[in-house]
């Protein structure tokens, strides 16, 4: 009965936008509770502490509420289509991430043939979201800041694409779910598998510095750099319209890390498991993995002071992009000679 | 084919659907009396392309299409735009009545080029495994291997005019203004 339901295609698709659309605020709130109580313990503080009972769990969900009861404000000046649309924008493009993820063999919304390079271009749409909201604010601040984005975000897209060239020549296929088996089958069927952070670990760290300058996170946060610009191009939004912006942030954390887990440390693979066992224990390996790529970001937002605008640009043009493509002609020899 | 025959199937729906709605985000590109707009527009027209190669079932191009076009060039516009002067609301100076005869030959030209081209070397053939799959990696050998020399050229050519580019776009000081910049 539900088999025979779920062969339509349109039901089948309704009921993988709904997973989707339930993921992402728990992966919200999953990210976010973290950030706050990592945040205070390495600052000595206890954070989050009365909400909910003991632990102060339900901080986040108060907070969510609240934003929804809050009014909905366009400025007088500003160009209110455009103001509007700009962050479902930005939360289509973190939504959009989600659809190539594998969690277990078999287990992805859809394997795209071009899976890798799908989730790089479509984060792209993000930033035209940031360029909206910059400037239909009709502020000169969320203007400077919407800049600010899309500068960096176009200079640290070349490295976040160029660092994954490595793990595709290596694995020979730009499918997410290829790149997996590719892993676990390095040494032949039922070997110990190689992750590629391994031989790919400059590739490794250009991606994650990268993935951490597109999420506009410290030490690479100068669009919302709040001593300067207020809170750059999100300085009008309020009520429901800011929450989207503040769900796309965290859910592109979570799924930027799950890509990174992927790419480069086996994904949902984990060596010694059959085919079957990683079907049912396929999502917890993954979310573990991702869990501590999204501490290592927490971590660096707590304990790296911000770059400058122009060290920000220097670091990404004359450094990660000549690096990233010395890693490419490397990989490539090595995969011809090998 | 007669239009119902056409029509009774879903796939062409959506194609009419993208079709209809490229062509009025293109409109919309041209007659929009904001700058920001505009760029916002040719941002829908290129979605709407990439959605016609998807239903082609060229994967590869449409995301190509998206990363290159929406994620780089019009990023590049809007920041072009934003960075010099770029009010909201109407900028009347926008609309060229003066060049709209001139510009209306060279795109219907165009059209009639690329139309006339187009049906010529494809008559009624219809496109081959429409509906399935193209392995990217068959595009690859094609680009690498077949089609080498014409990507190399157009490589070449490419970065002919981004060092061309630069070299318009910067000017080096001479000594005597560099003495001048020094001082200061």
């Amino acid at each position: 009965m539900i088999a025979d339901l779920l062969s339509n295609f349109w039901v089948l698709l309704a009921v993988k936008v709904l997973i989707v659309a339930a993921l992402i605020p728990v992966a919200g709130l999953v990210v976010g509770f973290a950030e706050l109580k990592l945040s205070a313990k390495m600052q000595s503080r206890v954070g989050p502490y009365f909400a909910g009972g003991r632990w102060g769990w339900a901080q986040l969900l108060a907070d969510g509420i609240k934003f929804f009861q809050k009014e909905d404000i366009v400025p007088e000046n500003a160009d209110r289509p455009v103001f509007k649309i700009a962050p479902a924008l930005v939360l289509m493009g973190a939504v959009a991430l989600w659809v190539v993820i594998p969690w277990g063999p078999g287990l992805v919304f859809r394997d795209l043939d071009v899976g890798i390079f799908y989730a790089l271009a479509i984060s792209s749409i993000s930033t035209i979201g940031v360029l909206m909201a910059g400037w239909a604010s009709a502020n000169k601040y969320s203007l400077i800041g919407g800049l600010r984005a899309a500068g960096q975000l176009i200079a640290y897209e070349l490295p976040l694409v160029l660092a994954v060239v490595g793990v595709v020549i290596m694995a020979g296929t730009m499918s997410l779910e290829g790149i997996v088996r590719a892993q676990a089958g390095w040494f032949g069927e039922g070997g110990p598998g190689l992750p590629f952070v391994i031989p790919q670990f400059v590739g490794f760290v250009i991606f994650m510095i990268a993935a951490l300058a597109e999420l506009t996170r410290i030490p690479f946060d100068m669009p919302i750099a709040e001593s300067e610009l207020v809170m750059g191009y999100l300085t009008e939004y309020s009520g429901f319209r800011f929450l989207f912006f503040f769900l796309a942030e965290f859910s592109n954390m979570f799924a930027l890390s799950a890509i990174a887990a992927t790419a480069f440390l086996g994904g949902y693979w984990m060596p010694g498991l059959t085919e079957s066992q990683l079907t049912f224990a396929g999502p917890l390996i993954l979310v573990a993995k991702v869990m501590v790529l999204v501490f290592l970001m927490i971590w660096f937002r707590w304990t790296f002071p911000r770059l400058r605008e122009d060290q920000l640009q220097t670091l990404a043009w004359k450094w990660l992009i000549p690096i990233a493509l010395v890693n490419i002609v490397a990989t490539g020899i090595l995969k011809v000679v090998i | 084919m007669s239009f119902s025959d056409w029509i009774s199937q879903p796939v062409n729906w959506v194609f009419l659907g993208l079709a209809l709605a490229v062509l009025a985000a293109g409109f919309r590109v041209v007659t929009s009396q904001n700058v920001v707009h505009a760029a916002l527009f040719l941002v829908a027209t290129l979605a709407g392309v990439a959605g016609l190669f998807v239903l082609l079932s060229a994967e590869f191009v449409a995301w190509v299409l998206v990363l290159v076009y929406i994620g780089a060039v019009v990023v590049l516009f809007l920041f072009g735009i934003m960075i010099t002067r770029a009010p909201t609301g109407q900028d009347v100076g926008l609309d060229n009545r003066r060049a709209r005869p001139v510009a209306a030959v060279v795109s219907l030209g165009l059209f009639g080029v690329l139309s006339w081209t187009s049906v010529r070397a494809f008559q009624d053939t219809a496109v081959a495994g429409v509906g399935e799959r193209t392995p990217t990696d068959i595009l690859g050998e094609a680009l690498l291997g077949r089609f080498v020399f014409p990507f190399e050229v157009v490589g070449f050519v490419l970065l002919a005019a981004l060092i061309g580019g630069i070299t318009l776009a910067r000017r080096d000081l001479t000594p005597k203004e560099e003495e001048e910049r020094g001082a200061v």
